[in-house]
């Protein structure tokens, strides 16, 4: 690559991480601007929301609601991410399960997530066990789309590399198999991710003792916008530290071969 | 560096499903130290047969044997796959010692430094262009095992230039010590340039219509030898 290529390529990237630095703050600013706008009890700014962010955190429940809601997710996002992967894995290796159970899948796909809920709760009570449960059956299927597709564009011919080089099976699978896996994962993380907290808030409001979704639904019986969009607003930085904290830098690590300049 | 090993080719039959045999009845030898070329028409089954000197297709009547041990058995050959074939997420280096669990970083770097690539070691796949992805192979290829070497089209999808240069390297590397080499190919300008022995296969099943000792070696053949011998082949 020339160095004016290579200016020029390093340029394009420092822009482009700027565009995404501003996307946020642009959000915000016309978040505000359309509070002046349309100025009105039901449709706070950004900055008295943010205010009442803290004053829920330091003076309310916001924390412990927070805390509730996480543990659900997390519990939930590993479980399904786990079963997923290895059903996903087991479908799109095994041809005959995967005749067997496909159907199961598009069923599980297409079951719809209030039903599960509300089947899961008469069946086990308002209990943590039906919640997170009902949050893990409407993901799983997902997941195992996502890797059965993954499996199945596996390449055919560095199963023969490996088979040629008699490569062990261990070996196989973390040089060959995981990395062309990885960017499935990811995809499936992503997804899953924005799917289970949207999910738990839902479920939330259906039946449970606290956590955002709780919390939110009594907020709504007083049309307390503010107080809605401060608890939305407080789980949506914990999905995007998730997200620039753990899966872009994990991201950039797993599939750094992808993007070294040429 | 030690002779390469003698291979024993008997395949009483071959086939793919319920379909003609792709071989019945094909024996030949190949004496150690050798470099054969076998060359036929597309679909023949000269990968086949390839892979199953390679020990990885197993589900023939017949035996293979590499120095008198079953194909399957015997050690891992040094192999060539028609495209480079390296796994896209490893550098260079790493592209080597996957397929080798002992080969040492040194050796790897060694075997880079055969192929003219000691500076690539740790650039990834699609930093070198097609023709540094061929040599990587190779190099994998003779860091598995420099005494028995399987190459599957080697020169094929290659420009002009590209071609005299990967066999110029190919020339090398076999000069290096003395093994044994079975290429396939469809041109007979490959197996005149680089073979001391050309199999020619033709029909189905494939028979050895022509088992020709090409005897000049081939850094002493010139233009007319050259000619001379791709006549002998394309006659058949």
């Amino acid at each position: 690559m020339s160095r004016a290529v290579a200016t020029r390529a390093n340029l394009g990237t420092r822009r482009n991480g700027w565009l995404e630095v501003l996307s946020l703050p642009l959000l915000l600013l016309l978040w505000q601007v359309l509070s002046m706008v349309f100025a009105h009890r039901l449709f706070p700014s950004p900055i008295l929301v943010a205010e009442e962010m803290w004053r829920a955190a330091t003076a309310g429940n916001l924390l412990v609601d927070l805390g509730k809601t996480l543990v659900r997710v997390s519990i939930a996002f590993v479980v399904a991410m786990v079963l997923g992967t290895i059903i996903g894995i087991a479908l799109g290796r095994v041809r005959w399960a995967d005749r067997l159970f496909s159907a199961w899948v598009v069923v599980g796909l297409n079951l719809p997530a209030i039903v599960v809920a509300i089947v899961l709760f008469i069946w086990l009570g308002l209990t943590e066990v039906a919640l997170v449960l009902a949050v893990i059956v409407n993901k799983v299927p997902l997941v195992i789309v996502t890797m059965r597709e993954g499996v199945r564009s596996f390449s055919a011919d560095f199963d023969e590399l490996g088979r040629v080089f008699r490569m062990p099976p261990l070996r196989r699978l973390r040089l060959i198999f995981v990395p062309q896996l990885v960017p499935f994962v990811l995809a499936a993380a992503r997804t899953g991710l924005s799917l289970i907290w949207k999910i738990v808030l839902v479920f939330e409001v259906l039946g449970s003792d606290g956590g955002v979704g709780y919390r939110i639904a009594i907020m709504f019986q007083f049309f307390d916008i503010a107080g809605i969009l401060a608890y939305s607003a407080s789980f949506i930085l914990v999905v995007l530290a998730f997200e620039y904290g753990v899966l872009r830098p994990l991201e950039r690590r797993a599939l750094r071969w992808q993007s070294v300049p040429g | 560096m030690a002779i390469g090993p003698g291979l024993n080719i008997a395949v009483d039959e071959k086939r793919f499903g319920v379909s003609e045999p792709l071989f019945k009845g094909l024996r030949f030898d190949i004496a150690p130290g050798s470099v054969v070329a076998l060359i036929g028409p597309s679909g023949i089954g000269k990968s086949t047969l390839l892979r199953m000197i390679a020990g990885i297709d197993s589900d023939f009547a017949g035996i293979i044997t590499v120095d008198g041990t079953p194909a399957a058995m015997a050690p891992t050959p040094g192999f060539v796959f028609q495209d480079p074939r390296l796994l896209p997420w490893l550098t260079a280096m790493n592209n080597i010692r996957a397929v080798d669990p002992r080969c040492t970083p040194k050796q790897a770097a060694s075997a880079l430094q055969r192929v003219g690539l000691a500076d690539a070691a740790g650039l990834y796949p699609h930093q070198l262009s097609g023709g540094m992805q061929r040599r990587v192979a190779l190099a994998r290829a003779v860091a598995v095992n420099a005494s028995l070497l399987l190459l599957d089209e080697p020169f094929v999808s290659l420009d002009r230039a590209l071609v005299a240069e990967m066999r110029t390297l190919f020339r090398a590397v076999v000069g290096d010590g003395q093994p044994t080499v079975l290429f396939v190919s469809h041109l007979a300008d490959d197996a005149a340039r680089l073979a001391d022995r050309v199999i020619v296969l033709q029909q189905r099943p494939a028979t050895i219509v022509a088992d020709i000792a090409l005897p000049i070696a081939p850094r002493s053949r010139d233009e007319a030898v050259l000619a001379d011998y791709r006549q002998m082949v394309d006659r058949h």
